[in-house]
């Protein structure tokens, strides 16, 4: 029987397995950042165990970042402790790390990929559960609790129960205005929050492979959100050529040899899944969220489902939205289009083609904030930032800002944000707040309407510059 | 009393990091939470992760439930209501959903929970409630919908827990299930080891492993 995608880059990092127990998997890649470190180092410096290959782990500061004037002293005794903490631990342990300011800083899982360090047939861990974002690029990619954290750092190696196998193939055209983020939304709306769960996930058939890279990270990044560890999409001349001249890209002979044996990688035809679902690109709309999980979505066309469950209604009454009823037209006065789902240039050229030429509605506050600094210079080179700001949209500084605002970047309470991120849980952008959960499309057209409104209606007169 | 200090010393040693404390067996009455898809920004909102050891974080788990916008307590939340206490929290499905910060662990563990009972856990909570001794249990939809009714409807019923048996009962009744657990998870649950110390028992092999990659 033929492998999956998924078997053969585990197959290759088996170390050794428990009997009638876990594997002990080899860890190509470390990525850490401020949070879901420091009790990792903590614990090994009090065993007196050493870090075992600092040269495979990668350090940047995101979660907990300002996104204004990052060139000061960060006000927030906690935040600024945070990240002196993270400097000293890399520092003491030969660990190379994109601290705040640095060119190459910005969110794990923007700056990584950009910076060539993401590469197919890896296996990669971060403190973090969007890790699964790394996937675009046929790498097992997945997110691990600080306990982990520090096994890696002790071992290079995590001890795993090998997942089950699950495929997702959406085959046909998408339909003009249709985002990877739509396309995301629509599988989780239909497959629940914890379908996933104990699979791996691969996305396939020709919708992915028509996408860009950044589609499909923003594609891989919310695998988790319907309880997959994590996604992959087989490598092919797309992610080869995404790869190629990236500062830690393999280069000349090495890449040519590393090319032939991605070339290995994607799934063969006689492989088996454990579960596979099959969909249509043509019955993909733009999405919204109404509720408070990523699986509670809709055509942005439709209204509201109606059920009884006692779950569903105490979502429905935190958002304050009722069954039956449609958002369009609901009034929104908050706008973040950022976050590690769709924060690179792409969704922000998305964005800036709908909104040229248009201002923002009065009511709204709209915030932009790239995955990265290379992120940012980009939108600066290609005249996007004159463009935003014309708009009356606030330009921000990289990090993960109002995903999680676990720094000032909080949406008010009872508010609601139409947020281009991955999570609409509960008080999930600041105590209180109400999140939908969109493309970044959906959500320039909100800022510029002031409310929801229909894009589909105009989609036909638009030029979208995506997949 | 006795069982007081027991109680002290594993939170402690658990949150410490070090080799975790054994868990064979617990009788504890239980709180319901009768919640579906509880997420670990429910369990503990990411404005309290700054800090950076594991201890704190039991006064903050479900906060914003447990308090109102202006830090009053809720009463209607089930963790507020006198009537519940215990070891043992009783949660709807999809527990632990989202991210993979272990603070939701540190969080529960602090609060003084030392089992929580599921129709169904998320991956990642999963693992990092085993790395720290929480012991998920996951039972049958219906087994959970007895569970509930019964704690909701006789608070001071207790709740056995055997791990070595793998079984959930309702004291002083014939209601009872077994549940799974990895073997592995099992025997480290029941002798307090950690991953960490397996896989440094390994280092030769991973370096043997690390000189054979010709790529
Ligand atoms: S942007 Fe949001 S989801 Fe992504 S790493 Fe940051 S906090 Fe996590």
């Amino acid at each position: 029987m033929g492998k999956t995608l998924f078997d053969k880059v585990w197959d290759a990092h088996v170390v050794n397995s428990v009997q009638n127990g876990p594997q002990v998997l080899y860890i190509d890649k470390h990525l850490i950042h401020e949070v879901t470190s420091p009790q990792a180092f903590n614990e090994l410096e009090a065993r007196g165990i050493p870090v075992f290959r600092p040269n495979q782990i990668v350090a940047t500061a995101d979660h907990n970042t300002p996104t204004l004037n990052q060139d000061l002293p960060i006000k927030d005794e906690l935040s600024r402790k945070q990240l002196e903490q993270l400097s000293e631990n890399c520092a003491k342990n030969g660990i190379t790390l994109y601290e705040l300011g640095h060119k190459y800083n910005g969110i794990v899982h923007v700056m990584a990929p950009e910076l060539g360090i993401t590469q197919p047939g890896m296996t990669m861990v971060c403190g973090d559960s969007h890790t699964s974002t790394h996937g675009a690029f046929g790498t097992i990619a997945f997110g691990i609790g600080t306990s982990q954290v520090a096994q890696v750092f002790a071992s290079q190696c995590l001890l795993l129960t090998k997942p089950k196998s699950l495929r997702v193939t959406v085959n046909g055209k998408l339909k003009n205005g249709v985002l990877p983020k739509d396309v995301i939304l629509y599988i989780i709306s239909k497959l629940g929050t914890n379908s996933g769960t104990g699979y791996f996930c691969e996305y396939a058939g020709d919708v992915f492979e028509n996408m860009s890279m950044e589609g499909r990270m923003t594609v891989c990044n919310m695998s988790i959100e319907m309880g997959a560890r994590g996604g992959m999409i087989a490598p092919d001349d797309t992610t080869f050529e995404y790869v190629k001249g990236r500062k830690f890209a393999p280069q000349g002979k090495d890449l040519d040899k590393k090319v032939t044996y991605w070339k290995t990688l994607p799934t063969d035809a006689d492989a088996v899944f454990d579960k596979e679902y099959v969909f249509d690109a043509e019955d993909i709309e733009p999405m919204v969220t109404y509720g408070t999980n990523p699986g509670m979505g809709i055509k942005i066309s439709e209204t509201i489902p109606v059920d009884d469950n006692a779950s569903f209604k105490k979502s429905l009454e935190y958002m304050n939205f009722a069954a039956g009823e449609s958002l369009i037209n609901k009034p929104i006065n908050f706008v973040f289009i950022g976050s590690c789902t769709n924060s690179r240039i792409e969704d922000f050229r998305v964005a800036a083609n709908f909104i040229k030429g248009k201002q923002k509605a009065d009511n709204v506050t709209a915030w932009l904030v790239p995955g990265s600094k290379q992120v940012e210079a980009q939108i600066i080179e290609e005249g996007l930032k004159g463009i935003f700001e014309n708009a009356g949209f606030e330009l921000r500084q990289p990090g993960c800002s109002a995903c999680l605002a676990m720094n000032d970047d909080k949406i008010p309470q009872g508010e609601y944000c139409v947020s281009t991120s991955n999570r609409n849980f509960e008080g999930r952008q600041g105590q209180g707040s109400r999140t939908i959960l969109a493309s970044p499309l959906v959500a320039a057209a909100t800022a510029v309407a002031g409310k929801i409104v229909d894009v589909t209606k105009d989609i036909e007169t638009l030029e979208i510059v995506s997949h | 009393m006795l069982d007081k200090i027991k109680n002290i010393n594993k939170k402690i040693s658990a949150l410490a990091g070090s080799s975790m404390e054994k868990f064979t067996t617990l009788t504890s009455r239980a709180i319901p939470l009768a919640i579906e898809n509880v997420d670990t920004d429910q369990i503990i909102p990411a404005r309290f992760l700054k800090t950076t050891d594991k201890q704190g974080f039991g006064d903050n788990v479900f906060r914003d439930w447990r308090f109102d916008k202006h830090g009053s307590i809720n009463k209607n939340f089930s963790l507020n209501n006198p009537k519940y206490s215990g070891s043992i929290l009783v949660a709807g499905d999809n527990f632990g959903c989202g991210s993979s910060r272990e603070h939701a662990a540190w969080a529960l563990i602090g609060y003084g929970f030392e089992v929580i009972v599921s129709s169904f856990f998320a991956d990642i909570f999963k693992g990092n409630a085993l790395n720290n001794g929480l012991l998920p249990v996951q039972v049958s939809e219906g087994f959970l919908k007895t569970l509930l009714e019964t704690v909701e409807a006789h608070p001071e019923t207790n709740i056995e827990v055997n791990l070595e048996n793998q079984t959930i009962s309702i004291a002083n009744s014939d209601v009872s299930e077994s549940f799974d657990i990895d073997t592995y998870k099992k025997t480290c649950m029941i002798n307090g080891y950690g991953d960490i110390d397996y896989l440094l028992s390994k280092k030769e092999q991973i370096e043997a492993f690390e000189a054979e990659q010709t790529l």
